[in-house]
Parts: C-alpha cells; sequence; structure tokens
C-alpha cells in the first residue's frame, strides 16, 4: 500500500480510547507495518486520545475527538485533535525524574515521545490542540 | 469478556492475584484499584500480582500499579510483582520503576520473600 487517509470523529468518552486503538490496529496492519512500530503507535496513540478526552475536552459529550490516520511509503502519521483550552507540553514534568517516578500519572506524553519518532503540538487559533505523531517505516 | 480478569488463591499468608488481559484506562484499571482495595479492607496486606497474563498495559495502568504499590506500603503490607511480559518489563524499564517494584519470575522465589 503506498497511501491512505482515514478520518474519525470520536465521542468524549473513556471508551473512545479502545474505539480508537482498534481503528488504528487496522489501519497499521493494512499499512505493512512492522509488529514492534504497531506496538508503539497503539500504546501512542491510546495515550494522546486518553489526553484529548480527559485532558483536552474533560469528557464534555458536546465535544469531539477527531483522528486523522495518513500513511505513505515513507512513514504513518496520526494526529489527535481535541477541543479543549490547550497545554504547554514542555512545562509536563520528566516522570522519570527521581522525584516524579512514584506519581501515579504523567507518562502519557513520555510514552509518546518514547515510542514515536516526531510529536509535536498545535494549539489552534479556533481553539483545540492538536498532537502529531509520525513514526518513520 | 472482562477487559481484566483477576483470579484470587491463598499461598500461607500470601494473597496472588492471577491477572490475565488488559490493565489500561477505564474497566481494567479500575478492576486492579477495587481489588487491591478490597484485600486491603480484609486485612490481607502481603499481595502478590501474577502479571504473567497481562499482555497489554498504557500509562493508566502503570499509574494503578505505582498506587496499588503505595496505599499498600502505607498500610504496611508489601506488594510484589510476577512473570512481567517482556513489554511490561520494558515499560517498567524505560519508566524507572523496575528500580521501585519487587519483581520475580518464580513463584516460589516471590512467595520466600515475603517471609
Amino acid at each position: 500500500m503506498t497511501g491512505e487517509t482515514t478520518e474519525l470523529t470520536l465521542p468524549s468518552r473513556i471508551d473512545t480510547v479502545a474505539t480508537a486503538a482498534a481503528a488504528v490496529a487496522d489501519f497499521v496492519g493494512r499499512s505493512g507495518i512492522s509488529d514492534d512500530a504497531a506496538f508503539g503507535i497503539d500504546m501512542a496513540v491510546r495515550e494522546a486520545v486518553t489526553n484529548a478526552v480527559l485532558h483536552g475536552n474533560r469528557q464534555d459529550e458536546k465535544k469531539v475527538v477527531e483522528i486523522i490516520l495518513k500513511s505513505s511509503p515513507d512513514a504513518v502519521e496520526i494526529s489527535v485533535h481535541d477541543q479543549g483550552p490547550g497545554f504547554n507540553p514542555e512545562a509536563v514534568p520528566d516522570p522519570t525524574e527521581q522525584e516524579n517516578i512514584l506519581k501515579t500519572s504523567g507518562r502519557g506524553i513520555f510514552f509518546m515521545r518514547t515510542f514515536m519518532d516526531e510529536v509535536d503540538w498545535t494549539i489552534r487559533p479556533g481553539g483545540g490542540t492538536t498532537v502529531r505523531m509520525l513514526k518513520r517505516r | 469478556m472482562a477487559e481484566l480478569n483477576i483470579n484470587e488463591r491463598q499461598a500461607g499468608d500470601v494473597t496472588v492475584l492471577d491477572m490475565s488481559g488488559k490493565i489500561t484506562i477505564g474497566e481494567g484499571s479500575v478492576a486492579l484499584r477495587t481489588a487491591i482495595r478490597r484485600l486491603l479492607e480484609e486485612g490481607k496486606k502481603r499481595i502478590l500480582l501474577n502479571l504473567a497474563g497481562v499482555g497489554y498495559i498504557d500509562s493508566s495502568g502503570i499509574g494503578e500499579l505505582v498506587s496499588s504499590y503505595t496505599a499498600i506500603g502505607k498500610d504496611g503490607g508489601q506488594l510484589k510483582l510476577l512473570n512481567l511480559t517482556q513489554k511490561l518489563q520494558d515499560l517498567l524499564t524505560i519508566t524507572k520503576l523496575l528500580t521501585v517494584f519487587d519483581v520475580y519470575e518464580s513463584e516460589a522465589d516471590a512467595l520466600n520473600s515475603f517471609k
């Protein structure tokens, strides 16, 4: 497969995380990416969608999470957009620092950065945050 | 089928939870939290989590393991981990939690360590 784009619009509920992960697994399976890379993408997508539902949209069911999946010969790119107020990813503490190791949360962005080759955030002028994640083949 | 299945058994004064499935945000994490709270209420404070059947965990599930470890420790008990899958071991390594948890590959060794 040389290129494909899929878009999903999902409600701001916890069960959206599993729905999105299943859809992404299906997409990634068709893209012919390695099992290891697929595992990392799955981890990253779950964390990104969790953040969108919990921290972005705060489970407000009037708001949606949009996911755009793109595959190319070089990479798989996933964007997750929420309708929340935005945040500064650089302000999120490093969960591997000694004082944070026993915290019960705060590892999602760390996993996204660990498992993907590129991760960046954009605050849209009209509101909402988009996280774009890229995994090279 | 539930996202996370937990089977409880007693090995001396150690409670072993044989777990299979996923510990992820929502049902899986809640199931673990509920099980640990119930054991603490019953005064069972020596707990071994057999994770052989747990093929997947996310940051929420890892947070729940940390929360369980802390809650049991505050109550004067001990939580130990048995039979980590390679993926889970990798995740605990990169999060530096492998240095925190007491992890075993043999149930006999794990049970002996509580004594």
